[in-house]
């Protein structure tokens, strides 16, 4: 590794400037994707009319999508990772501050796996 | 619109933290710090490109990366409805443009300004000129960061991502409402990822709760 790093200072620079074509294709889809759902309520708004009930549903769509990622990858892992996850929402709950709970959560689990 | 970007910066810089979170989670999922880069310039949107990422392999599964981006930025399309009533005495280049550069942030920054009567249709464009470049720069630092670390685990820094979902959780709670539809959401989601191989048990999770948000409203 650190080997590595020392010999091939050119390469990574390559390495990081380097743009896959499927991947900027993929990038590419998500953009355009995205752009429509932007501006894709205000064109339609014009046409239809968008229920109390359909917005509710939508609305809880992004934290459901996190509970869903979530859920199956925290199951999949141990009791450090548990511990690590309840002092990161601590953090993010009390101080609102994404930095410092993600700093947190890195040092709890590295402190957490050498205990468990 | 310079209000608007100045009133952003504070919330820019904490977006900057996503961004930081997201170039080293980019990058170890193996994009470039240039693919890394080109997402947050012309995605600009903070959880779906998370999730994406997260969602990335080898080779890569175009179709459930492109479909859960639709998914979690449908909310989009309300937010932007919800501006409308504003948007009325802009042109529509002015308006489509600074749509681009909508995020959760501005929007509700925007929403917040307009209500107080300021009539300031260029709002959402200063703000949004000011998370677009916090988010593109701090992509970049977390990118190269991401390369001088190496192997992700020795340092716990495999456990970003779920941190970052996490504290994206602590901030979308918003009060017992939430809960029911987390639990369906969760439930569907353990279960399909116990049935369906792939990552569809995060739409089916997400798919699951919507549904039973329309069925129960009242």
């Amino acid at each position: 590794m650190s080997d590595e790093t020392k010999t091939m200072p050119l390469s990574t620079l390559e390495g990081a400037l380097s743009l896959d074509p499927l991947v900027v294709a993929v990038i590419t889809a998500m953009a355009i994707v995205t752009y429509a759902t932007k501006v894709g309520g205000l064109w339609l708004l014009s046409r239809i009319e968008v229920s109390d009930r359909l917005e509710a549903g939508l609305a809880v769509l992004p934290g459901a999508i996190v509970v869903a990622i979530l859920g199956p990858e925290l199951a999949a892992a141990g009791p450090a990772e548990w511990g690590a996850a309840v002092v990161v929402a601590v953090i993010a709950w009390r101080s609102n501050n994404i930095l410092l709970a993600l700093v947190g959560g890195v040092l709890a689990v590295v402190l957490f796996r050498g205990l468990f | 619109m310079k209000i608007g970007f100045l009133t952003c910066v504070p919330v820019a810089i904490g977006v900057a933290g996503y961004g930081i979170a997201f170039g080293v989670i980019a990058n170890q999922a193996g994009l470039s710090v240039a693919e890394a880069a080109l997402m947050s310039a012309t995605v600009v949107a903070g959880a779906s490109q998370l999730i994406a990422v997260e969602l990335w392999a080898d080779p890569i599964p175009i179709g459930a990366i492109v479909f859960t981006t639709l998914a979690v930025n449908l909310r989009y399309s309300l937010m932007g409805a919800a501006l409308e009533p504003w948007f009325s005495h802009l042109s529509p280049k002015q308006v489509y443009g600074s749509l681009f550069l909508m995020a959760d942030e501005n929007w509700a920054l925007t929403i917040r300004d307009l209500r107080t009567g300021s009539g300031r249709g260029a709002f959402l464009l200063g703000s949004g000129i000011a998370i677009w470049t916090f988010w593109v720069v701090s992509t970049v630092l977390g990118a190269l960061a991401g390369g001088v670390i190496g192997d992700p685990t020795r340092y716990g820094f495999d456990f970003i991502l779920v941190a970052v979902f996490v504290a994206l959780v602590a901030e979308l709670w918003d009060g017992r409402s939430t809960l029911l539809p987390w639990v369906v959401s969760l439930g569907t989601a353990l279960l399909t990822a116990s049935l369906l191989p792939g990552r569809w048990y995060i739409l089916a999770g997400g798919i699951a709760a919507a549904t039973l948000e329309v069925i129960r409203y009242e």
